[in-house]
């Protein structure tokens, strides 16, 4: 029968990293987030945990796991915090993977094993200032000038694009027109540092104050032929297939963030008391924290299941937009109704579960809004079609 | 080449509430999670570097119940090659001259042993003496305490650190025993590639008749007994100093009344 026990190791591995976020990111986090600041080191001993090696194989620098091992990695940083997180998300699924899957030998063997040590980050640009969900609607072109391909256009809201240990941005980019008309769009690996390629300051952003989000700008940025990622033409097929996983990723941080306000909300009702009682005590309370649970089991037993179906190798699209869509909603409701239990302090940057509801929103945003997953859901079933 | 042989123990988690069991007084191990306790897995990183600098081979020696299989697997994910496991009904509520005995038999199986490394003292029992003990019943020279360790071809340097002493600066030839305290490194966790390489780790399992101590151990035959406990008086609200320009005076007299200046 079905059975969602965790198997020996993935549970060590969970409560490795539950041990590491607790003892090495919770305390000094904040003061990172505080200071909108990208914490190097915390990133540095996550790499030498292996956690940007896990779903790949060693001959490429991995650790030999799988994508579900590091969705249970990035539930349980993210229970502590969501900037460590989605620096592993985007370094991981955004930044290694395209590598891995569409890469030859070549590019595999000189981009990944500094990427899966975390000693390098990768970056994957697609959205553009004029738009994210219509990824289709790409403006930057790159053409074919002496052997090289020469870029120009803008990137925006792109995770991981300028840290000092940013190695590459793989950008989509519009490079000839198909038979049919419509747009070719292709995958170009562009190494950090190349003439041409400038990354902005940070944003001013709402949450994930401790991640590195740029907006990219390329003026005749020239990089080799051979940085051509995948076939060309089939830029825009192969970024589908990324965001189908990355959404199973997205689903397990939101997973994590809505536990995370769980744990915070246990301990807190216990201590505080109003009216001569533990604000625990109380139903309207009990009533929350019970939603809130049911919230976060849903969500998880959502990205398991699309996380077997994508490591038995069967479409899992629709799963996957599925988890995406009830954890972030899980991750959304749980922050608003942990700041809630918190009272005024729930409103201040030094307990948690503000920094979480801060956190939260970018969930139902990014890897494709929960307009989009809905879109996905429908096509799925042939609604509209 | 160095052998080196790590003694782990499972413990409550700190984070965890920790209890004694209603019934024989001995540690309520149901009612905490349990994890490998903190100063062993420095001890075993401390192994793993010098196995690292010097080649050879790390063996983990437990003695606790089948649970303690979890700590194992950890040091064994950590790095460790391979481990012994005592485990027996008849060893429970063993106190520290028992459970000494006990290592120093489980200790005896493994061939070749340079150097055995333990923590100073244990998060749960706090008694801090079975390292002295085993080297005593091994004939072993003991260096404990150690903050710093350095293991030069058949010797081996310490920095002992105690708060009465200070620090003192001991050698002794191998082989040898040495405890190590929370400064002696940062313990690495574990990765996921040496959590699959744990999974086929040998784990050589022992009872007390195995190692030839039937009836000799167990709470029945303890030299020490706990007759009662209480749960620690909760905390009393502080004395609050407020300054009025001589804030400084009161803590400092306040500080000297309790002996602490
Ligand atoms: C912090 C952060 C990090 C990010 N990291 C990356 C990254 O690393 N790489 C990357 O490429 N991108 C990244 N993004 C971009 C993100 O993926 C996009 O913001 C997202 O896909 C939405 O695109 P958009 O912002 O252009 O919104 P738009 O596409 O302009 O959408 C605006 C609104 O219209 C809705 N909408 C759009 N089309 C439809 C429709 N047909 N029917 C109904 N509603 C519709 C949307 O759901 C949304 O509510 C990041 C964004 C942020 C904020």
């Amino acid at each position: 029968m079905i059975d969602f026990r965790l198997d020996e190791e993935y549970e060590a591995l969970r409560k490795t990293v539950e041990d590491f976020a607790r003892s090495e990111v919770a305390p000094v986090i904040g003061e990172f987030y505080e200071r909108a600041e990208f914490p190097y080191q915390l990133v540095a001993k996550m790499g030498q945990m292996g956690l940007f090696g896990l779903p790949f194989p060693e001959s490429v620098g991995g650790m030999g796991g799988d994508y579900f091992a590091l969705c249970l990695a990035l539930e349980e940083l993210a229970r502590v915090d969501s900037s460590v997180a989605i620096t592993l998300e985007a370094g991981v699924s955004l930044g290694a993977m395209p590598l891995y899957r569409f890469g030859n030998e070549e590019q595999r063997q000189r981009w990944l094993p500094r990427l899966c040590s975390g000693a390098g980050l990768g970056a994957f640009g697609l959205t553009e200032p004029g738009g994210g969900s219509d990824a289709g609607a790409t403006r930057t072109t790159a053409k074919i000038v002496d052997g090289e391909w020469v870029i120009n256009g803008s990137k925006a809201f792109i995770t991981n694009s300028g840290t000092e240990i940013t190695e590459l941005v793989t950008v989509t980019a519009v490079t000839g027109e198909k038979p049919n008309g419509h747009k070719e769009i292709s995958a170009i690996i562009v190494p950090a540092g190349t003439p041409g390629f400038t990354v902005a300051p940070k944003y001013s952003k709402v949450g994930w104050n401790a991640s590195d989000t740029r907006e990219l700008a390329f003026a005749d940025c020239r990089v080799p032929a051979e940085n051509l990622l995948g076939e060309r033409g089939r830029g825009y097929a192969q970024f589908l297939s990324i965001l189908d996983e990355g959404r199973v990723a997205i689903a397990a941080v939101s997973v994590g963030l809505a536990q995370g306000c769980i744990d915070e909300c246990l301990r807190y009702v216990g201590e505080r008391e109003t009216f001569g009682n533990k604000i625990g005590s109380y139903q309207a309370i009990q009533f929350k924290i019970a939603d809130m649970e049911a919230r976060t089991h849903t969500a998880r037993l959502a990205y398991y299941q699309a996380a077997a179906k994508m490591l038995r190798g069967e479409p899992f699209k629709k799963e996957a937009a599925i988890a995406k869509l009830v954890a972030s909603n899980a991750a959304m409701d749980n922050s608003r109704e942990a700041t809630q239990i918190f009272g005024g302090y729930g409103f201040m940057n030094e307990f948690p579960v503000g920094r979480f509801y801060r956190d939260a929103k970018i969930l139902e945003v990014g890897e494709g809004t929960s307009e989009v997953q809905r879109m996905l859901i429908s096509r799925e079933l042939g609604v509209g079609a | 080449m160095t052998n080196i042989v790590v003694l782990v123990k499972q413990v409550p988690d700190t984070y965890s509430e920790r209890k004694l069991a209603a019934g024989d007084n001995t540690l309520d191990r149901e009612a905490a999670d349990a994890v490998l306790d903190e100063i062993n897995e420095r001890a075993i990183e401390e192994a793993l570097v010098i196995k690292e600098a010097n080649e050879g081979e790390v063996t983990v020696v437990c003695v606790g119940p089948d649970r303690a299989n979890d700590a194992i697997r950890k040091a064994l994910s950590m790095g460790a090659d391979k481990a012994v496991h005592v485990s027996d009904e008849a060893l429970h509520g063993a106190d520290i001259l028992q459970t000494s005995k006990v290592l120093a038999k489980a200790v005896g199986t493994v061939e070749g042993v340079d150097l055995i490394i333990a923590g100073n003292e244990a998060s749960d029992g706090r008694g801090g003496a079975v390292p002295a003990v085993l080297a005593e019943l091994l004939g072993l020279p003991q260096l404990t305490h150690a903050r710093k360790v350095t293991v030069e071809g058949g010797t081996v340097k310490v920095e002992r650190e105690t708060a009465d002493e200070g620090i003192t600066h001991l050698e002794a030839s191998l082989p040898a025993l040495i405890s190590v305290n929370e400064k002696i490194n940062e313990p690495r966790y574990p990765s996921f590639k040496g959590i699959m390489a744990a999974k086929k780790k040998p784990v050589e399992k022992l009872t007390a008749a195995d190692l030839g101590l039937d009836g000799e151990v167990g709470l029945a035959n303890a030299a020490s007994t706990v007759l009662e406990s209480a749960p620690k008086p909760p905390r009393e609200a502080g004395q609050r100093v407020d300054d009025e320009g001589d804030g400084g005076v009161k803590v400092a007299e306040y500080l000297a009344s309790q002996k602490l200046i």
